[in-house]
Protein backbone atom coordinates (compact mmCIF):
# COMPACT_ATOMS: atom_id res chain seq x y z
CA UNK A 1 0.00 0.00 0.00
CA UNK A 2 2.96 2.31 1.08
CA UNK A 3 4.30 1.32 -2.30
CA UNK A 4 1.65 2.50 -4.41
CA UNK A 5 0.99 5.72 -2.46
CA UNK A 6 4.76 6.37 -3.65
CA UNK A 7 3.84 5.91 -7.39
CA UNK A 8 0.49 8.18 -6.71
CA UNK A 9 3.18 10.76 -5.75
CA UNK A 10 5.71 10.27 -8.82
CA UNK A 11 2.34 10.31 -10.90
CA UNK A 12 1.10 13.49 -9.20
CA UNK A 13 4.98 15.32 -10.12
CA UNK A 14 4.10 13.70 -13.44
CA UNK A 15 0.81 16.05 -13.70
CA UNK A 16 2.74 18.77 -11.98
CA UNK A 17 4.94 19.21 -15.20
CA UNK A 18 2.42 18.50 -17.51
CA UNK A 19 -0.29 22.01 -15.67
CA UNK A 20 3.05 23.84 -16.27
CA UNK A 21 4.30 22.61 -19.82
CA UNK A 22 0.18 23.21 -20.68
CA UNK A 23 0.59 26.62 -19.11
CA UNK A 24 3.08 28.17 -20.32
CA UNK A 25 2.85 26.26 -23.86
CA UNK A 26 -0.36 28.01 -24.31
CA UNK A 27 1.20 31.77 -23.31
CA UNK A 28 3.34 31.40 -26.21
CA UNK A 29 1.27 29.46 -28.37
CA UNK A 30 -1.08 32.72 -27.65
CA UNK A 31 0.90 34.94 -28.29
CA UNK A 32 2.31 33.51 -31.83
CA UNK A 33 -1.16 33.53 -32.54
CA UNK A 34 -1.60 36.53 -32.31
CA UNK A 35 1.48 37.81 -33.64
CA UNK A 36 1.52 35.17 -36.55
CA UNK A 37 -2.48 36.15 -37.17
CA UNK A 38 -2.25 39.66 -37.42
CA UNK A 39 0.47 39.51 -39.42
CA UNK A 40 -1.20 37.83 -41.84
CA UNK A 41 -3.87 40.70 -42.05
CA UNK A 42 -0.75 42.78 -42.35
CA UNK A 43 -0.22 45.37 -45.35
CA UNK A 44 2.98 44.83 -45.56
CA UNK A 45 4.43 42.13 -47.79
CA UNK A 46 7.27 40.79 -45.41
CA UNK A 47 5.03 40.47 -42.63
CA UNK A 48 2.21 38.62 -44.30
CA UNK A 49 5.08 36.15 -45.94
CA UNK A 50 7.23 35.44 -42.75
CA UNK A 51 3.24 34.57 -41.07
CA UNK A 52 2.41 32.34 -44.19
CA UNK A 53 5.42 30.91 -43.55
CA UNK A 54 5.38 30.07 -40.44
CA UNK A 55 1.87 29.10 -40.27
CA UNK A 56 2.52 26.68 -42.99
CA UNK A 57 5.86 25.06 -41.49
CA UNK A 58 4.72 24.21 -38.12
CA UNK A 59 1.09 23.06 -39.39
CA UNK A 60 3.17 21.02 -41.87
CA UNK A 61 5.54 19.26 -40.07
CA UNK A 62 5.09 16.74 -36.99
CA UNK A 63 4.90 17.78 -33.10
CA UNK A 64 7.16 15.29 -32.93
CA UNK A 65 9.90 15.73 -35.51
CA UNK A 66 10.05 20.08 -33.86
CA UNK A 67 10.83 18.80 -30.55
CA UNK A 68 13.76 16.84 -31.86
CA UNK A 69 14.94 19.46 -32.88
CA UNK A 70 14.35 21.41 -30.38
CA UNK A 71 16.17 19.24 -27.63
CA UNK A 72 18.98 17.48 -30.06
CA UNK A 73 19.37 20.13 -32.85
CA UNK A 74 19.36 23.22 -31.93
CA UNK A 75 22.03 22.37 -29.37
CA UNK A 76 24.55 22.40 -32.82
CA UNK A 77 23.38 26.13 -33.40
CA UNK A 78 24.90 26.85 -30.04
CA UNK A 79 21.02 26.71 -28.59
CA UNK A 80 21.23 24.25 -25.54
CA UNK A 81 17.33 24.04 -24.27
CA UNK A 82 16.08 22.21 -21.28
CA UNK A 83 13.97 19.78 -21.75
CA UNK A 84 11.23 22.00 -20.48
CA UNK A 85 12.50 24.62 -22.83
CA UNK A 86 12.43 22.82 -25.59
CA UNK A 87 9.03 20.87 -24.66
CA UNK A 88 7.07 24.84 -24.36
CA UNK A 89 8.94 26.12 -27.31
CA UNK A 90 7.58 23.15 -29.85
CA UNK A 91 4.48 23.13 -28.29
CA UNK A 92 3.73 26.47 -28.38
CA UNK A 93 5.19 27.04 -31.71
CA UNK A 94 3.41 24.14 -33.32
CA UNK A 95 -0.21 25.08 -31.65
CA UNK A 96 0.51 29.13 -32.52
CA UNK A 97 0.62 28.43 -35.92
CA UNK A 98 -3.11 26.75 -35.46
CA UNK A 99 -4.35 29.20 -33.10
CA UNK A 100 -2.94 32.15 -35.57
CA UNK A 101 -5.51 30.64 -38.08
CA UNK A 102 -7.99 31.22 -35.35
CA UNK A 103 -7.32 34.64 -35.06
CA UNK A 104 -7.23 35.38 -38.42
CA UNK A 105 -10.14 34.09 -39.09
CA UNK A 106 -12.20 35.87 -36.00
CA UNK A 107 -11.11 39.02 -37.06
CA UNK A 108 -12.28 38.72 -40.73
CA UNK A 109 -15.76 37.58 -39.19
CA UNK A 110 -16.06 41.05 -38.02
CA UNK A 111 -18.56 43.22 -40.40
CA UNK A 112 -17.42 45.62 -42.23
CA UNK A 113 -19.53 48.43 -41.30
CA UNK A 114 -17.98 48.27 -37.91
CA UNK A 115 -14.29 49.32 -39.62
CA UNK A 116 -16.40 51.87 -41.52
CA UNK A 117 -17.53 53.52 -38.14
CA UNK A 118 -13.77 53.61 -36.89
CA UNK A 119 -13.15 55.39 -40.39
CA UNK A 120 -15.98 58.01 -39.38
CA UNK A 121 -14.91 58.40 -36.04
CA UNK A 122 -11.19 58.96 -37.57
CA UNK A 123 -9.75 56.08 -35.69
CA UNK A 124 -6.54 54.89 -36.80
CA UNK A 125 -6.00 51.35 -38.16
CA UNK A 126 -3.92 50.60 -35.05
CA UNK A 127 -6.70 52.32 -32.46
CA UNK A 128 -9.50 50.48 -34.55
CA UNK A 129 -8.22 47.22 -34.09
CA UNK A 130 -6.91 47.67 -30.45
CA UNK A 131 -10.48 49.03 -29.32
CA UNK A 132 -13.16 47.85 -31.94
CA UNK A 133 -12.23 45.11 -33.53
CA UNK A 134 -9.76 42.64 -31.78
CA UNK A 135 -11.89 42.90 -28.29
CA UNK A 136 -15.25 41.49 -30.56
CA UNK A 137 -12.88 39.21 -32.18
CA UNK A 138 -11.96 38.15 -29.23
CA UNK A 139 -14.97 36.06 -28.31
CA UNK A 140 -15.09 34.72 -31.32
CA UNK A 141 -11.77 33.12 -31.14
CA UNK A 142 -12.61 31.98 -27.58
CA UNK A 143 -14.12 28.36 -27.90
CA UNK A 144 -11.76 27.43 -30.68
CA UNK A 145 -8.46 28.50 -28.57
CA UNK A 146 -10.41 26.31 -25.45
CA UNK A 147 -10.05 23.62 -28.40
CA UNK A 148 -6.21 24.30 -28.81
CA UNK A 149 -5.35 24.29 -25.61
CA UNK A 150 -6.46 20.76 -25.13
CA UNK A 151 -4.89 19.52 -27.95
CA UNK A 152 -1.98 21.38 -26.43
CA UNK A 153 -2.54 19.44 -23.47
CA UNK A 154 -2.79 15.75 -25.46
CA UNK A 155 0.44 16.93 -27.24
CA UNK A 156 2.38 17.53 -23.88
CA UNK A 157 2.56 13.46 -23.98
CA UNK A 158 4.99 13.73 -26.43
CA UNK A 159 8.17 15.54 -23.56
CA UNK A 160 8.63 12.35 -22.45
CA UNK A 161 10.74 11.23 -25.36
CA UNK A 162 13.07 13.89 -24.36
CA UNK A 163 13.14 12.33 -21.00
CA UNK A 164 11.22 15.49 -19.15
CA UNK A 165 9.35 13.75 -16.26
CA UNK A 166 5.55 14.68 -17.36
CA UNK A 167 2.15 12.59 -17.04
CA UNK A 168 3.13 10.07 -19.24
CA UNK A 169 6.56 9.47 -18.65
CA UNK A 170 5.93 8.69 -14.91
CA UNK A 171 2.84 6.18 -15.90
CA UNK A 172 5.98 4.46 -18.06
CA UNK A 173 8.08 4.77 -14.66
CA UNK A 174 5.22 3.24 -12.45
CA UNK A 175 4.94 0.43 -15.55
CA UNK A 176 8.48 -0.07 -15.42
CA UNK A 177 8.92 -0.68 -11.69
CA UNK A 178 5.68 -2.61 -10.99
CA UNK A 179 4.72 -4.47 -14.07
CA UNK A 180 1.23 -3.25 -13.99
CA UNK A 181 0.36 -0.95 -17.06
CA UNK A 182 -3.66 -0.97 -16.22
CA UNK A 183 -3.22 1.22 -12.62
CA UNK A 184 -1.00 3.86 -13.64
CA UNK A 185 -2.38 4.89 -17.33
CA UNK A 186 -5.80 4.59 -15.79
CA UNK A 187 -4.89 6.93 -13.29
CA UNK A 188 -3.32 9.39 -15.79
CA UNK A 189 -6.14 8.62 -18.21
CA UNK A 190 -8.73 10.14 -15.92
CA UNK A 191 -6.02 13.12 -14.94
CA UNK A 192 -5.50 13.85 -18.84
CA UNK A 193 -9.33 14.26 -18.93
CA UNK A 194 -10.10 16.40 -15.87
CA UNK A 195 -7.35 18.40 -16.63
CA UNK A 196 -9.62 18.89 -20.37
CA UNK A 197 -12.78 19.59 -18.55
CA UNK A 198 -10.99 21.96 -16.35
CA UNK A 199 -9.80 24.06 -19.59
CA UNK A 200 -12.78 23.48 -21.21
CA UNK A 201 -14.61 24.98 -18.11
CA UNK A 202 -12.59 27.64 -17.61
CA UNK A 203 -12.71 29.15 -21.24
CA UNK A 204 -16.50 28.54 -21.40
CA UNK A 205 -16.73 30.58 -18.15
CA UNK A 206 -14.54 33.18 -19.45
CA UNK A 207 -16.52 33.16 -22.63
CA UNK A 208 -19.75 33.73 -20.92
CA UNK A 209 -18.08 37.13 -18.96
CA UNK A 210 -16.98 38.66 -21.30
CA UNK A 211 -20.15 38.36 -23.66
CA UNK A 212 -22.06 40.07 -21.16
CA UNK A 213 -24.39 42.28 -21.99
CA UNK A 214 -23.71 42.00 -25.73
CA UNK A 215 -26.90 40.01 -26.24
CA UNK A 216 -29.46 42.78 -24.72
CA UNK A 217 -30.01 40.39 -21.60
CA UNK A 218 -30.04 43.16 -18.47
CA UNK A 219 -26.41 43.57 -16.90
CA UNK B 1 -21.46 85.52 -50.24
CA UNK B 2 -19.30 83.46 -48.61
CA UNK B 3 -17.35 80.45 -50.24
CA UNK B 4 -18.43 76.70 -50.36
CA UNK B 5 -17.41 74.30 -47.98
CA UNK B 6 -17.72 71.63 -50.14
CA UNK B 7 -16.85 71.79 -53.70
CA UNK B 8 -17.01 68.69 -55.89
CA UNK B 9 -15.71 69.05 -59.25
CA UNK B 10 -15.99 66.16 -62.00
CA UNK B 11 -16.08 63.23 -59.99
CA UNK B 12 -16.01 59.79 -61.32
CA UNK B 13 -16.19 56.41 -59.48
CA UNK B 14 -17.16 53.04 -61.27
CA UNK B 15 -17.72 49.89 -59.58
CA UNK B 16 -16.02 47.39 -62.22
CA UNK B 17 -17.45 47.77 -65.52
CA UNK B 18 -20.55 49.86 -63.59
CA UNK B 19 -19.92 53.88 -63.98
CA UNK B 20 -22.04 55.13 -60.77
CA UNK B 21 -21.05 58.90 -60.86
CA UNK B 22 -19.73 59.99 -64.11
CA UNK B 23 -18.11 63.82 -64.07
CA UNK B 24 -20.75 64.85 -61.27
CA UNK B 25 -20.40 68.39 -59.78
CA UNK B 26 -22.19 70.35 -57.05
CA UNK B 27 -21.61 72.63 -53.87
CA UNK B 28 -23.07 72.96 -50.54
CA UNK B 29 -22.79 76.38 -48.69
CA UNK B 30 -21.32 76.53 -45.20
CA UNK B 31 -24.56 75.65 -43.08
CA UNK B 32 -26.88 74.87 -45.48
CA UNK B 33 -29.54 71.72 -45.24
CA UNK B 34 -29.06 69.71 -48.17
CA UNK B 35 -31.08 66.94 -49.24
CA UNK B 36 -30.26 64.57 -51.75
CA UNK B 37 -33.02 62.69 -53.32
CA UNK B 38 -33.81 59.91 -55.64
CA UNK B 39 -34.72 56.61 -57.03
CA UNK B 40 -32.45 53.36 -55.76
CA UNK B 41 -29.18 53.20 -56.75
CA UNK B 42 -28.99 56.76 -58.25
CA UNK B 43 -25.68 57.52 -56.29
CA UNK B 44 -26.78 59.01 -53.24
CA UNK B 45 -24.69 56.72 -50.50
CA UNK B 46 -21.52 56.49 -53.02
CA UNK B 47 -21.59 60.44 -52.72
CA UNK B 48 -21.79 60.75 -49.09
CA UNK B 49 -19.54 57.65 -48.41
CA UNK B 50 -16.68 59.78 -51.11
CA UNK B 51 -16.91 62.77 -48.73
CA UNK B 52 -16.84 60.50 -45.63
CA UNK B 53 -13.57 58.70 -47.61
CA UNK B 54 -14.91 55.17 -47.28
CA UNK B 55 -15.02 55.31 -51.06
CA UNK B 56 -12.22 56.41 -53.02
CA UNK B 57 -12.76 58.57 -56.92
CA UNK B 58 -11.14 57.69 -59.77
CA UNK B 59 -10.93 61.35 -61.00
CA UNK B 60 -12.36 64.71 -60.00
CA UNK B 61 -11.54 67.09 -57.32
CA UNK B 62 -13.08 68.03 -54.10
CA UNK B 63 -12.49 70.44 -52.00
CA UNK B 64 -14.03 70.67 -48.52
CA UNK B 65 -13.51 73.78 -46.09
CA UNK B 66 -10.69 75.11 -48.30
CA UNK B 67 -8.66 71.83 -48.93
CA UNK B 68 -8.46 68.88 -51.09
CA UNK B 69 -10.10 65.81 -49.89
CA UNK B 70 -8.19 63.56 -51.90
CA UNK B 71 -5.41 65.34 -52.86
CA UNK B 72 -2.52 67.60 -50.90
CA UNK B 73 -0.27 70.23 -52.11
CA UNK B 74 3.47 70.03 -52.06
CA UNK B 75 5.50 72.24 -53.43
CA UNK B 76 2.35 73.30 -55.71
CA UNK B 77 2.18 69.65 -57.00
CA UNK B 78 -0.97 67.77 -56.43
CA UNK B 79 -0.59 64.59 -54.78
CA UNK B 80 -2.76 61.63 -54.12
CA UNK B 81 -3.68 62.31 -50.41
CA UNK B 82 -1.62 59.92 -47.36
CA UNK B 83 -3.23 58.58 -44.27
CA UNK B 84 -1.96 61.30 -42.56
CA UNK B 85 -3.77 64.13 -44.94
CA UNK B 86 -7.29 62.30 -44.90
CA UNK B 87 -7.08 61.68 -40.97
CA UNK B 88 -6.91 65.65 -41.14
CA UNK B 89 -9.74 66.05 -43.50
CA UNK B 90 -11.80 63.41 -41.53
CA UNK B 91 -12.08 65.65 -38.36
CA UNK B 92 -14.54 67.89 -40.65
CA UNK B 93 -16.66 65.71 -41.42
CA UNK B 94 -18.95 63.11 -39.42
CA UNK B 95 -21.65 60.59 -40.26
CA UNK B 96 -24.58 58.63 -39.21
CA UNK B 97 -25.30 55.26 -41.03
CA UNK B 98 -28.60 53.46 -41.52
CA UNK B 99 -27.80 50.68 -39.73
CA UNK B 100 -26.24 52.79 -36.70
CA UNK B 101 -23.30 50.81 -36.46
CA UNK B 102 -22.16 51.30 -33.08
CA UNK B 103 -19.57 48.87 -31.18
CA UNK B 104 -21.94 46.26 -29.61
CA UNK B 105 -19.48 45.62 -27.07
CA UNK B 106 -19.53 49.17 -25.65
CA UNK B 107 -21.83 51.28 -23.37
CA UNK B 108 -23.55 54.12 -24.58
CA UNK B 109 -21.94 56.58 -23.00
CA UNK B 110 -18.10 54.52 -23.77
CA UNK B 111 -19.70 54.62 -27.80
CA UNK B 112 -19.59 58.23 -27.39
CA UNK B 113 -16.28 59.20 -25.69
CA UNK B 114 -14.34 56.62 -27.57
CA UNK B 115 -12.90 58.69 -30.23
CA UNK B 116 -12.82 61.94 -28.43
CA UNK B 117 -10.53 60.00 -26.17
CA UNK B 118 -8.81 58.72 -28.69
CA UNK B 119 -8.27 61.11 -31.61
CA UNK B 120 -8.65 64.18 -29.67
CA UNK B 121 -6.41 62.81 -26.62
CA UNK B 122 -9.81 64.56 -24.60
CA UNK B 123 -9.52 63.31 -20.95
CA UNK B 124 -11.92 61.28 -20.25
CA UNK B 125 -14.04 63.34 -17.35
CA UNK B 126 -14.06 65.91 -20.24
CA UNK B 127 -15.35 63.72 -22.17
CA UNK B 128 -17.82 62.45 -20.57
CA UNK B 129 -18.96 65.29 -19.53
CA UNK B 130 -19.49 66.54 -23.22
CA UNK B 131 -21.09 62.84 -23.95
CA UNK B 132 -23.73 63.42 -20.91
CA UNK B 133 -24.53 66.78 -22.93
CA UNK B 134 -25.05 65.22 -26.29
CA UNK B 135 -27.37 62.64 -24.70
CA UNK B 136 -29.26 64.80 -22.64
CA UNK B 137 -29.42 66.36 -26.42
CA UNK B 138 -30.74 63.52 -27.89
CA UNK B 139 -32.86 62.17 -25.35
CA UNK B 140 -30.51 59.26 -24.14
CA UNK B 141 -29.19 60.39 -20.81
CA UNK B 142 -31.04 57.52 -18.76
CA UNK B 143 -29.61 54.95 -20.55
CA UNK B 144 -25.64 56.26 -20.74
CA UNK B 145 -25.07 53.19 -19.18
CA UNK B 146 -27.14 50.85 -21.13
CA UNK B 147 -25.31 48.25 -23.81
CA UNK B 148 -26.47 49.00 -27.87
CA UNK B 149 -28.24 45.85 -27.86
CA UNK B 150 -30.80 46.69 -24.97
CA UNK B 151 -31.94 49.17 -27.19
CA UNK B 152 -34.49 50.15 -29.93
CA UNK B 153 -33.49 51.09 -33.29
CA UNK B 154 -34.61 54.51 -32.77
CA UNK B 155 -32.33 54.93 -29.48
CA UNK B 156 -29.67 53.05 -31.37
CA UNK B 157 -30.03 56.07 -33.80
CA UNK B 158 -29.68 58.89 -31.48
CA UNK B 159 -26.81 57.33 -30.10
CA UNK B 160 -25.52 57.30 -33.26
CA UNK B 161 -25.83 60.36 -33.74
CA UNK B 162 -24.53 61.61 -30.68
CA UNK B 163 -21.21 59.64 -31.27
CA UNK B 164 -20.60 61.87 -34.59
CA UNK B 165 -21.20 65.14 -32.70
CA UNK B 166 -18.66 64.48 -30.27
CA UNK B 167 -16.09 65.07 -32.52
CA UNK B 168 -17.96 68.60 -33.33
CA UNK B 169 -17.56 67.58 -36.93
CA UNK B 170 -18.35 70.87 -39.42
CA UNK B 171 -20.33 68.57 -41.64
CA UNK B 172 -22.58 65.99 -40.85
CA UNK B 173 -23.48 63.45 -43.52
CA UNK B 174 -26.98 61.58 -42.69
CA UNK B 175 -27.75 58.29 -44.68
CA UNK B 176 -31.51 56.91 -44.69
CA UNK B 177 -30.74 57.23 -41.15
CA UNK B 178 -34.44 56.21 -40.74
CA UNK B 179 -35.35 53.76 -43.56
CA UNK B 180 -33.89 50.77 -41.21
CA UNK B 181 -36.36 51.66 -38.45
CA UNK B 182 -40.17 50.85 -37.79
CA UNK B 183 -42.37 53.30 -38.44
CA UNK B 184 -43.73 54.56 -34.85
CA UNK B 185 -39.80 55.20 -34.05
CA UNK B 186 -38.82 57.81 -37.03
CA UNK B 187 -40.34 60.50 -35.45
CA UNK B 188 -38.11 60.46 -32.80
CA UNK B 189 -34.64 60.26 -34.45
CA UNK B 190 -36.31 62.90 -37.26
CA UNK B 191 -36.99 65.55 -34.30
CA UNK B 192 -33.61 64.86 -32.87
CA UNK B 193 -31.88 66.46 -36.65
CA UNK B 194 -34.62 69.35 -36.31
CA UNK B 195 -33.04 70.17 -33.29
CA UNK B 196 -29.81 69.94 -34.40
CA UNK B 197 -30.63 72.14 -37.49
CA UNK B 198 -32.42 74.80 -35.43
CA UNK B 199 -29.42 74.66 -32.68
CA UNK B 200 -26.44 74.65 -34.83
CA UNK B 201 -24.35 75.59 -37.87
CA UNK B 202 -23.75 72.97 -39.07
CA UNK B 203 -23.66 72.11 -42.35
CA UNK B 204 -25.82 68.97 -43.13
CA UNK B 205 -25.98 66.22 -45.73
CA UNK B 206 -29.22 64.53 -46.00
CA UNK B 207 -30.21 61.34 -48.14
CA UNK B 208 -33.75 60.61 -47.64
CA UNK B 209 -37.05 59.19 -48.57
CA UNK B 210 -38.71 60.65 -46.21
CA UNK B 211 -40.03 63.37 -48.44
CA UNK B 212 -41.86 65.31 -45.76
CA UNK B 213 -39.00 65.73 -43.70
CA UNK B 214 -36.48 66.66 -46.98
CA UNK B 215 -39.15 69.38 -47.58
CA UNK B 216 -39.34 70.79 -43.81
CA UNK B 217 -35.63 69.81 -43.19
CA UNK B 218 -33.95 71.11 -46.56
CA UNK B 219 -32.79 74.86 -47.14
CA UNK B 220 -32.26 73.37 -50.84
CA UNK B 221 -32.90 69.44 -52.71
CA UNK B 222 -31.01 67.47 -55.40
CA UNK B 223 -32.88 65.01 -57.06
CA UNK B 224 -30.35 62.55 -58.50
CA UNK B 225 -30.71 59.70 -61.10
CA UNK B 226 -28.25 57.74 -62.90
CA UNK B 227 -25.48 59.58 -61.04
CA UNK B 228 -26.41 63.16 -62.25
CA UNK B 229 -28.60 65.96 -60.60
CA UNK B 230 -31.40 66.25 -62.42
CA UNK B 231 -33.35 68.99 -61.18
CA UNK B 232 -32.54 71.17 -58.20
CA UNK B 233 -33.98 74.21 -55.97
CA UNK B 234 -35.86 74.76 -53.06
CA UNK B 235 -37.75 72.31 -51.42
CA UNK B 236 -41.17 74.18 -52.48
CA UNK B 237 -39.92 74.06 -56.05
CA UNK B 238 -38.95 70.54 -56.21
CA UNK B 239 -41.57 68.89 -54.49
CA UNK B 240 -44.67 71.22 -55.71
CA UNK B 241 -43.94 72.38 -58.89
CA UNK B 242 -40.70 69.85 -60.66
CA UNK B 243 -39.82 70.96 -63.97
CA UNK B 244 -38.23 67.54 -64.33
CA UNK B 245 -40.28 64.84 -66.26
CA UNK B 246 -37.86 62.45 -64.02
CA UNK B 247 -38.15 64.44 -61.08
CA UNK B 248 -42.73 64.30 -61.04
CA UNK B 249 -42.11 61.03 -62.63
CA UNK B 250 -40.42 59.88 -59.23
CA UNK B 251 -42.15 62.04 -56.91
CA UNK B 252 -45.27 60.32 -58.07
CA UNK B 253 -44.14 57.03 -57.37
CA UNK B 254 -43.16 57.76 -54.08
CA UNK B 255 -46.47 59.35 -52.92
CA UNK B 256 -48.62 56.81 -54.49
CA UNK B 257 -46.32 54.67 -52.14
CA UNK B 258 -47.95 56.18 -49.22
CA UNK B 259 -45.06 58.52 -48.51
CA UNK B 260 -46.12 62.09 -47.34
CA UNK B 261 -44.96 64.83 -49.14
N1 LIG C 1 -19.21 48.40 -53.17
C1 LIG C 1 -19.93 48.32 -54.29
N2 LIG C 1 -19.63 47.40 -55.23
C2 LIG C 1 -20.33 47.32 -56.38
N3 LIG C 1 -21.39 48.12 -56.67
C3 LIG C 1 -21.73 49.05 -55.78
C4 LIG C 1 -21.03 49.20 -54.54
N4 LIG C 1 -21.60 50.21 -53.84
C5 LIG C 1 -22.61 50.66 -54.62
N5 LIG C 1 -22.69 49.98 -55.78
C6 LIG C 1 -23.65 50.22 -56.86
O1 LIG C 1 -23.62 51.58 -57.17
C7 LIG C 1 -24.92 52.08 -57.46
C8 LIG C 1 -25.21 53.28 -56.58
O2 LIG C 1 -25.30 52.85 -55.27
P1 LIG C 1 -25.72 53.80 -54.08
O3 LIG C 1 -25.69 52.97 -52.87
O4 LIG C 1 -24.90 55.01 -54.11
O5 LIG C 1 -27.22 54.17 -54.48
P2 LIG C 1 -28.31 54.95 -53.64
O6 LIG C 1 -28.71 56.09 -54.46
O7 LIG C 1 -27.82 55.22 -52.27
O8 LIG C 1 -29.49 53.90 -53.60
P3 LIG C 1 -30.51 53.52 -52.43
O9 LIG C 1 -31.59 54.54 -52.46
O10 LIG C 1 -30.99 52.17 -52.81
O11 LIG C 1 -29.73 53.52 -51.15
C9 LIG C 1 -25.86 50.92 -57.25
O12 LIG C 1 -26.18 50.36 -58.50
C10 LIG C 1 -25.07 49.93 -56.44
O13 LIG C 1 -25.45 48.62 -56.74
MG1 LIG D 1 -28.30 54.51 -50.35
Amino acid sequence: MTQWSGYFGLILQGALVTIELTLMGSVLALIMAFLAGLGRLSRFFVLRALATAYIEFFRGTSIFVQLFWAYFVLPFAGISLTPLQAGVLALGLNVGAYAAEVVRGAIKSIGREQYEACTALNLGRWQAMRHIILPQALLVMLPTFGNNAIELLKATAVVSLISLADLTFQAQVVRSQTGNTLVPFSTILVIYFVLALLISWGVRSLERRMARGLDGVRV
Amino acid sequence: MSAPIIKIDGISKSFGTFKVLDGLSMQVMPGEKLALIGPSGSGKTTILRILMTLERIDSGHIQVDGEQLYHMERNGRLLTADERHLAKMRQKIGMVFQLFNLFPHKCVIDNVTLAPMLTKAMPRAAAEKRAMELLDMVGMVDKAKAMPAQLSGGQKQRVAIARALALSPKIMLFDEVTSALDPELVDEVLNVMRKLAAETDMTMLLVTHEMGFAHDFADRVLFFDRGRIVEEGKPDEIFRHPKQERTQGFLKKIIAAGHRV
